[in-house]
């Protein structure tokens, strides 16, 4: 172990540290008390190490004897994940520090997720992977489960528990199975065997992995576990899962795919496109029939992880440089919507029937305007960002020669406009009854209103994140 | 310099005062009514102005682009704007009714101010589908269109906006990703998004069996019909024009003056930008189907125009009509045909939105569109049964009127391309004749016996001044037609022979023979 392997570890173990001194504190101190402050002061420090990892980092190097590697691409997927963590964290303070929700142990542990999605996403070995991936999912299982006296929550929280094993599972006889067949954990290794040839076993191993994996961004056909844990959670919850693990997962799918089976697309490629044509269809038919806005967003997000596969799938620099791009508008979205969402309540308890939006542009007309830019922007109907991200991934799909599948994805999206139409419809058509009540702290309001303004001011540059997206992926695929 | 930048000045200059009233208005009062009817006026009107500037400085006789700009976007996109003989006069009709449109919606009271931004928004779009030179752009103009309007019908409508709304949103959506579909194919084959290149890209018009079906014109038969089935459907003609009536009863009288004057160009347009000059191996394949869909359309909807009991379906009905003249003209593929066509969306532009215009004023006061529900209106409103008789008439296609001119030219350009279908869409100048003057009888001549008519009052000055300018346009274009027909003739010219020019020689039953 040398300096330099500490330094480019450095934003995992201040993390980590952080966390475990927090724990701490809290425990001798206040307890509870303390949970606001640290709910501020884990976001600042999310912030703070996006900007440390997005200013200083430069160059790729691999550190651990092979073990983490950090180059332009990590540090991208880090950035978004970071920053989407922490826009979740300052918005949720209010919500439930007024529910009685807000437990000091809720910044530690999403403190703990993020750095388990750091990890993933800098892992350069199945070892590492697994690593990462375990501590963000046991530390996703608890939260889910935060609201303790609530039987829906806490059968979220098993629900997830009990299907997240079955994938742990799934994911380690396929990383078990690459083992035995390449003899070694580490990426590169894999590399150069599957080069060499690829034994049947090695390819058994690899759809074992991928599937494990698609279970963790939520993509058909392993995304049953989605709408109730997004329905049964309390909804700060939802907003973190729909945000930085889906970025963190989609990094991994990735870096696996790209520095571990880099030579072989023609294996995955059809795996990849299958889970994306599966998710963007059923997220889109499924949410149809919702009611409930928590399920909707669900498949709304297994619909736009479809979208973000299709860049993966096919297996160009320009493909995972349309991912990456692709994550950082859905990220960006998600904030903006669970920010409306969090404010929804009637008589102060909170709600998420859709019904319960009829005639709300009359009673807030600027809140019902971000949402509408909000919801076409996810339906990618031009001209919100939400368009270009759809756009840069059938591009992609395109320029690699896929047609047929950029033509699914074309199709998929006008299927899926038609539910986000319907909650524009409630807002500004609905029936006649009084709407929910939005009471929104500064924080959340700030968040809608700016998402929204991104949404309609990226189509200028997007501000400015092609080139950053294209160095990393161009790190990444080689 | 300004010549590089003055399309996109002219485009984005009604967003610029959509935002504005958008942050910066606030209250709900008489005043801030006012005031922002006031500044969407006033920025409507100096669009105009400034688009004046283009047409003066415009040079017909140059077929190709002019006023290009071009700069990078994102997504190794380019942002291209740029007009030549055949968009050109479709900006100006745009930027022509928009302060029309804006003044006559004067008695409007709620929500005014997001009434104002959905127009002014609306404008944006609909001038950067004509100035798009990018594939990706004007997809982007075509489609955002829909989200103003579709707010419009449903917002500010009749009774049942909503149905209306959605019925709109979805036949043209449905339509368009067809067109979104053909448009990455497109890009496939020609790698470039770039309008001006995909102009002379050669697409693929090999016969190929699909599913056990030739497909004679290949590729570009298939391309045709994704964009037909878009263009079809906004223009719109029969069999899928059953959206319109339903939009322009519930729509407001501005939004129904947008609908028929505007955005129905949109799908006209596009066939003039993208289907012949790009696909002319599978418009000659299609053509004769689009001519008897349009001669149909012509007959069929101007009977249906005299069963018709509410005035607003009426007008849309025969709006299908006079949209059949022009894709008849279309593809005719002729001087005297696209000439023409040309000539009948400007003209009925003017006229439609005038006909709405008309309704609107008798259903301010009555608040009914019923044609039962009027009578003997010339007793009480002379100045309104003028002017209603000069647009009834123009509509009909009396000579001396610019209606009378499009609907000559089209049949002429027809009558050299296939005369069985000029004998048909003939018939339909009767017809029109029949429903419009009998429309005007049971409205406006006869005894004024309604007891709630008595006290209605006739047209104000605003109203009587909004009237100006479209009859003003209405007469000049029909006694001086060669205003337009200079400005688009060459361009029109050299669409038409590059289109002659790409039919295969040897004709397509004999190209099919060699490739089997």
């Amino acid at each position: 172990m040398t300096p330099a392997d500490f330094q480019t570890l450095l934003p995992e173990i201040v993390l980590a540290g952080y966390a475990m001194a927090a724990l701490l504190a809290a425990v001798y101190t206040s307890k509870d008390k303390l949970a606001p402050t640290l709910v501020w002061a884990t976001a600042g420090l999310f912030v703070a190490l996006a900007l440390y990892i997005g200013g200083t980092g430069e160059g790729e190097r691999t550190v651990f004897g092979g073990l983490f590697t950090d180059d332009p691409f990590a540090r991208f997927a880090k950035v978004t994940t970071l920053l989407s963590a922490a826009a979740v964290l300052v918005m949720s303070q209010d919500y439930m520090t007024r529910r009685d929700l807000l437990r000091f142990e809720y910044p530690v542990l999403v403190t703990l997720a993020v750095v388990g999605m750091m990890v993933m996403i800098s892992s350069a070995d199945l070892v590492t992977l697994y690593m990462g991936l375990e501590l963000q999912s046991l530390s996703l299982y608890v939260v889910a489960s935060m609201r303790r006296d609530s039987a829906r929550s806490s059968e979220a929280g098993l629900k997830y528990f009990v299907l997240g094993a079955l994938s742990s599972g799934l994911l380690l006889y396929g990383a078990s199975l690459v083992y035995g067949y390449a003899g070694t954990t580490q990426f590169a290794g894999i590399l150069s065997t599957v080069r060499d040839g690829v034994p049947l076993g090695l390819l058994f191993g690899l759809v074992f992995m991928l599937a494990g994996l698609a279970f963790k961004v939520s993509a058909a056909p392993f995304h049953m576990w989605t709408p109730d844990v997004y329905e049964g959670s309390p909804t700060p919850v939802t907003a973190f899962f729909a945000t930085a693990p889906k970025v963190a997962a989609m990094a991994l799918i990735a870096r696996l795919v790209q520095d571990a089976f880099g030579g072989i697309p023609g294996q995955w490629g059809q795996v990849l496109a299958g889970l994306a044509v599966a998710s963007m269809f059923l997220g889109a038919v499924a949410a149809i029939g919702q009611r409930d806005i928590k399920r909707l967003m669900a498949y709304s997000s297994i619909a736009h992880m479809g979208y973000a596969l299709i860049g993966l799938a096919v297996g160009t620099a320009y493909g995972v440089q349309a991912t990456l791009i692709y994550m950082a508008i859905y990220v960006t979205m998600n904030v903006g919507t669970f920010a409306f969402i969090l404010s929804m309540e009637r008589d102060g308890r909170p709600v998420s029937d859709i019904a319960g939006l009829n005639q709300f542009a009359v009673k807030e007309p600027l809140k019902a305007l971000a949402m509408l830019v909000l919801l076409f922007s996810l339906a990618g109907v031009p001209p919100m960002v939400g368009f270009f991200g759809k756009f840069y991934v059938l591009k992609a799909a395109v320029d690699a020669g896929w047609v047929w599948l950029a033509v699914a994805g074309a199709v998929a999206s006008v299927i899926g406009a038609f539910y986000y139409l319907r909650l524009v419809y409630f807002m500004y058509f609905g029936a006649e009854q009084e709407p929910v009540d939005s009471r929104m702290a500064p924080v959340q309001w700030g968040m809608l209103v700016a998402v929204a303004a991104i949404m309609l001011l990226g189509i200028v540059n997007l501000f400015g994140i092609e080139p950053i997206a294209a160095t990393a992926a161009e790190a990444l695929v080689r | 310099m300004m010549d590089n930048q003055l399309l996109s000045i002219i485009t984005f200059l009604p967003l610029v005062a959509a935002l504005i009233l958008a942050l910066f208005m606030r209250g709900d009062d008489a005043a801030a009514r006012a005031g922002a009817k006031w500044l969407a006026l006033f920025t409507t009107s100096a669009t105009f102005v400034i688009s004046l500037f283009v047409l003066f400085r415009f040079d017909p006789s140059n077929t190709g682009f002019q006023f290009v700009e071009e700069r990078q976007w994102i997504l190794g996109l380019t942002y291209r704007m740029g007009v030549d003989g055949i968009s050109i006069l479709f900006v100006m009709l745009t930027t022509f009714l928009m302060p029309i449109t804006i003044w006559s919606c004067w008695g409007v009271e709620t929500r005014v101010k997001e009434y104002m931004i959905a127009f002014l928004v609306l404008e944006t779009l609909m001038l950067g589908v004509f100035m798009a030179l990018d594939l990706v752009l004007f997809y982007l103009f075509f489609e955002a269109g829909l989200i103003p309007m579709f707010l419009i019908i449903g917002i500010w409508g009749g009774k049942d906006r909503i149905y209306a709304a959605f019925k709109f949103f979805l036949y043209t959506f449905l339509g368009s990703v067809l067109m979104l579909v053909a448009m990455i194919v497109m890009y496939f084959d020609a790698g470039t998004t770039d309008i001006t290149k995909l102009l002379v890209h050669d697409f693929g018009s090999e016969t190929f069996s699909l599913l056990g079906i030739q497909v004679v014109g290949g590729l570009q038969t298939m391309l045709f019909l994704a964009f037909f089935a878009s263009f079809a459907v906004k223009l719109p003609m029969w069999p899928v024009h059953t959206w319109l009536p339903d939009a322009h009863v519930q729509a407001p009288t501005a939004g129904s003056v947008v609908l028929a004057a505007i955005l129905l160009k949109l799908g006209g347009y596009g066939f003039l930008r993208f289907s012949l000059p790009m696909f002319p191996v599978g418009s000659e394949v299609m053509a004769p189907l689009v001519l008897w869909l349009s001669a149909i359309a012509i007959v069929y909807t101007s009977l249906v125009a005299l069963a018709q009991t509410d005035m607003k379906k009426l007008i849309a009905y025969s709006s299908v009509a006079h949209m059949g003249y022009v894709t008849m003209g279309i593809f005719a593929v002729n001087q005297q045909g696209v000439d023409g066509a040309i000539f009948q969306m400007l003209s009925h532009g003017f006229i439609s939105g005038a006909l709405f215009l008309c309704v609107g004023v008798i259903y301010d006061r009555m608040h009914t569109r019923e044609i039962d529900a009027y009578g003997g209106l010339v007793n009480r409103m002379p100045a309104y049964a003028l002017v209603f008789m000069f647009f009834t008439m123009a509509n009909v296609g009396l000579p001396g009127t610019s209606g009378f001119v499009g609907e000559f030219l089209t049949l002429t350009g027809i009558f050299q391309a296939n005369t069985w279908v000029a004998a048909v869409a003939t018939t339909g100048v009767i017809l029109s004749a029949a429903y419009a003057l009998w429309l005007y009888r049971r409205v406006v001549l006869g005894d004024l016996i309604k007891e709630a008519l008595r006290s209605i009052t006739d047209m104000d000055r605003r109203e009587k001044a909004i009237f100006a300018p479209l009859i003003a346009m209405t007469l000049i274009l029909g006694i001086y037609p060669s205003l337009v027909t200079d400005i688009i003739g060459p361009s029109v010219g050299a669409l038409v022979a590059d289109y002659e020019a790409a039919q295969p020689a040897e004709g397509l039953a004999l190209k099919e023979g060699t490739t089997e």
